[in-house]
């Protein structure tokens, strides 16, 4: 073990049933160090925190304490025995306790509490820490900044020598977050290893010292702050190198027909209930768009606001230079606009009932409901776009969940076309589904461009994105920060559109 | 080519048994067996006249129908609220009662022991369907909207609902003094089936229809399997319980109008006791399942049947009344064991096994 250096873990593997979620990962952390564990989702991030910390169990590697040489964590017991103290992003304190017994819970020998000297020794430790409570206020009455100073308080105290701070930032404001920082450097000060996790790219330039970068449960690499730019950062996300990066864009035939040129949809500054900044949103006839971001910059959010699928808390829509009214999903389908959502097993199927009646859903809504389909009729559409999309099912009968995800996609694709919508949302069509349907898929979205219909493509690939799309909002943190269209649709451009700042 | 013949034989036997009608109709051929063998006088069916001189039939059979009226009506309403909301409502015995009560109370006048009824039946009738449908409404309206567990949301009308029954009538017990009232518990005088049957038919009836004319089925299921997609496709997921609860409620009233029509009066804390547990139980045997999701109406409605087979079944036995639950719940606890997925999984996979061995040899 080099000096200097108070964990060591090497040659971490952790599978789950079909998934290698992390295979043969180093991490190092150094005294008084603030380390940014940075990567999408699903890259390994909380995986990683979680063997760490004793909820799973690694399968191989070891992992190596200052002064205790390897250790083997089995509970999130060892692991605060240990010295390795977590602050989750939910507070997980109890609001309706004082300040020093949530500091203190669950932590004393015998069943006598000494509420004095516990007192004491909690304003004590946060005079220390510089933090703005005392020892007997409730902790609710507390900001919720303070409240997760409090959290990291008590785990300081037990001892600790690694802090893992997940995500601790993303209920904060900017002055909170500023707070938090100052206890960070404190902390970093007094010797604490932290370990930092966030997607906020700009705080991680602020705050910490390293990065280390993993992507499909491999590890990257770890850097020096001054060492990676930004966009080099962003690359090493997104498992693309600047320098090996063509600029592929696929023949695409635009739409010539009637009506080119009109703006079809058109949102001023829309807003939802899920935290995304207000945005201005445009698509005209026969256009094919996309959202560009990383996960969790909002763009599924975005789309799902046009759509009325979260609650809509502000901000004005027209269609065709007409003001509507989205509120919920049914008025969007009312004024032809589909959304394909990201997540297909959670917001896309109905995984009991067959692929028929999958096919006909949101057509028989927007007919009503005292005039559903004929048997026949429903048989009709649903074998009219098994043929058309080549979808693999063994008969229109088979409820959806026993098919394979790239054919459960094109029933709810089929789902949306049979409603012959004007606007079409396609949120991650693309996710997790074999390659050849991908490329089908792809192709669909230019012919129905190339028919008149205007579609959002969202995709997690950039390279997908630019084969289809003629305009990209690149969105982080929550805001929209640029647009991209015609010369400036190339991977650089998107990757350090996306990095922002230097 | 006798192969082939086989084959299909097999695969048509596996699309029986795989049948949601499967379980409740072979537990409904094993009662009959049984009482068959037992004695073949129970499927008896005999013409006569009862003390007011009409022509009625009787025998077990008429027996099963006629009582199994009341539980078969609700087993339409439970099979909905089960499929929609995922959780069952437990209030239905003392929604009946009120239902029950607040009829006496139009037909009486609020006059315990009246000369004639005071409103005419139908009139009665509409106001429990009314009430019904608004205790449904309560109900439906805590699901729908405050998201509360179906069960305890239901407990409150559970508890309070055979007082609130006997508040509409100031704890009396009103007696119609119409016997017009009593033929829907009856016979229509000239009609020798029980009228119970004719109602239960036509609820039957109106919900086939609904069924067919509406998308009721479609919508009711898919809030049930999946509500953020259901909401994502245009349905109002909180609309969708909401109804569910208020057809129930509906179903409740019919009920009701049998229940107290059987007696031409109320005993509010005997009146409908338990039923809801049959109800429940008889969506169950249909082989729905009670987390909610797809359904088959005409499952549970053989599931009904069951129990009240049963219970005459057991009857005949000379099995006490209080001891009638303990029998039940043994075959209750075999058939429900029977339809239980992982067990038919277990069958289905025992059933390729042996037909594996068999082609090997």
């Amino acid at each position: 073990m080099k000096d200097n250096v108070i964990l060591e873990m090497r040659g971490i593997c952790k599978s789950f049933p079909g998934v290698r979620a992390l295979q043969n990962v180093d991490f190092s952390l150094g005294r008084g160090e603030i380390h940014a564990l940075m990567g999408e989702n699903g890259a390994g991030k909380s995986t990683l925190i979680k063997v760490l910390t004793g909820v799973y169990s690694k399968d191989e590697g070891n992992i190596e304490l200052e002064g205790k040489g390897t250790v083997s964590i089995h509970s999130p017991q060892d692991a605060q025995r240990l010295g390795i103290s977590t602050v989750y992003q939910e507070i997980t304190l109890c609001p309706n306790l004082t300040v020093a017994e949530n500091m203190f819970i669950g932590r004393g020998k015998g069943n006598i509490t000494k509420w004095k000297e516990m007192n004491a020794k909690a304003d004590e430790l946060l005079k220390k820490l510089d933090i703005p409570a005392s020892a007997t206020m409730q902790l609710s009455s507390c900001s919720i900044a303070v409240q997760q100073m409090v959290a990291i308080a008590r785990a300081i105290d037990m001892d600790c020598k690694v802090l893992i701070l997940d995500e601790p930032t993303s209920s904060l404001d900017e002055q909170e977050v500023q707070k938090l920082f100052g206890l960070m450097r404190d902390l970093k000060a007094m010797g604490v290893g932290i370990i930092f996790v966030t997607h906020f790219l700009d705080q991680v330039y602020e705050v910490c010292d390293k990065i280390t970068v993993l992507r499909d449960g491999q590890l990257v690499g770890a850097y020096e702050i001054k060492d990676l730019p930004r966009v080099q950062l962003v690359a090493k996300m997104l498992g693309k190198e600047m320098d090996d990066l063509s600029d592929i864009k696929g023949e695409q035939k635009p739409y010539e027909g009637d009506g080119v040129d009109e703006v079809v949809f058109e949102a001023h500054d829309l807003q939802s209930n899920a935290g995304i900044s207000p945005f201005d949103f445009y698509i005209k006839k026969g256009e094919v768009n996309g959202f560009t971001g990383l996960l969790g910059s909002g763009r599924s959010e975005c789309v799902r606001a046009i759509f009325g699928a979260d609650t809509v808390t502000g901000g004005s829509v027209k269609m065709h230079g007409k003001n509507v009214n989205i509120k919920s999903p049914l008025d969007a389908m009312k004024n032809g606009i589909a959304y394909l959502p990201e997540d297909r097993k959670i917001d896309g199927i109905i995984g009991d009932l067959s692929v028929r009646e999958n096919i006909i859903l949101a057509l028989q809504v927007l007919r009503g409901f005292f005039k559903p389909f004929s048997r026949a009729q429903a048989e009709a559409f649903a074998q009219e776009y098994i043929e058309k999309l080549n979808i693999k099912t063994a008969s229109a009968d088979t409820p959806i969940k026993s098919l394979s995800g790239g054919n459960q996609q094109k029933v709810i694709l089929a789902r949306w076309l049979l409603m012959h919508p004007e606007y079409l949302i396609l949120d991650e069509p693309t996710r997790g589904i074999d390659v050849g349907t991908k490329v089908d898929i792809q192709k669909l979205v230019l012919e129905l461009a190339a028919d008149g219909m205007s579609v959002t493509f969202i995709s997690s690939e950039t390279d997908e994105m630019l084969r289809t799309c003629s305009r990209l909002i690149v969105m982080r943190d929550r805001k929209v920060v640029g647009e991209l269209s015609g010369e400036d649709l190339s991977q650089n451009k998107i990757m350090s559109t996306i990095a922002g700042g230097n | 080519m006798t192969n082939n013949i086989k084959k299909k034989d097999q695969s048509m036997l596996k699309k029986i048994s795989s049948n949601q009608l499967f379980i409740p109709i072979i537990a409904l051929l094993l009662l009959a067996v049984i009482n068959l063998i037992n004695d073949p006088s129970f499927f008896k069916i005999t013409a006569g006249y009862n003390n007011a001189g009409n022509p009625v039939l009787s025998g077990y059979l008429i027996t099963i129908l006629d009582y199994g009226s009341e539980l078969v009506i609700l087993a339409i309403g439970m099979t909905l609220v089960t499929a929609a909301s995922g959780g069952q409502d437990i209030s239905v015995g003392a929604t009946i009662a009120i239902a029950g009560s607040a009829m006496l109370r139009v037909l009486c006048g609020g006059n315990s022991r009246p000369d004639t009824i005071q409103a005419p039946i139908i009139v009665a009738f509409l106001v429990a369907c009314v009430v019904g449908m608004l205790c449904g409404a309560f109900n439906g309206m805590l699901v729908a909207i405050f998201k509360i567990q179906p069960m305890i949301a239901t407990l409150i009308l559970f508890t309070a609902g055979r007082s609130i029954a006997a508040w509409i009538n100031n704890n009396e017990l009103p007696i119609v003094p119409d016997p017009k009232f009593s033929y829907f518990g009856s016979f229509i005088p000239g009609i020798p089936i029980p009228t119970t049957v004719f109602i239960a038919a036509i609820c039957l009836i109106v919900i086939a229809l609904v069924l067919k004319f509406t998308n009721l089925g479609l919508y009711t299921q898919a809030v049930g399997i999946n509500e953020k997609s259901s909401r994502l496709n245009g349905i109002n997921p909180t609309l969708i319980k909401f109804l569910a609860f208020v057809i129930l409620g509906l179903c409740v009233a019919v009920a009701a109008l049998i229940k107290v029509s059987r007696l031409s009066t109320i005993n509010y804390s005997v009146i409908a006791k338990d039923i809801e547990m049959d109800a429940i139980l008889a969506v169950a045997l249909g082989g729905n399942a009670l987390s909610g999701g797809k359904f088959n109406i005409w499952a549970s409605v053989l599931g009904a049947y069951v129990i009240q087979f049963l219970t005459t079944t057991l009857y005949k036995f000379n099995v006490q009344s209080d001891a009638l639950a303990a029998y039940k719940a043994v075959v209750v606890i075999i058939l429900v064991v029977f339809s239980a997925p992982k067990v038919r999984e277990y069958m289905a996979n025992l059933r390729k096994s042996i037909t594996r061995k068999k082609e090997i040899a």
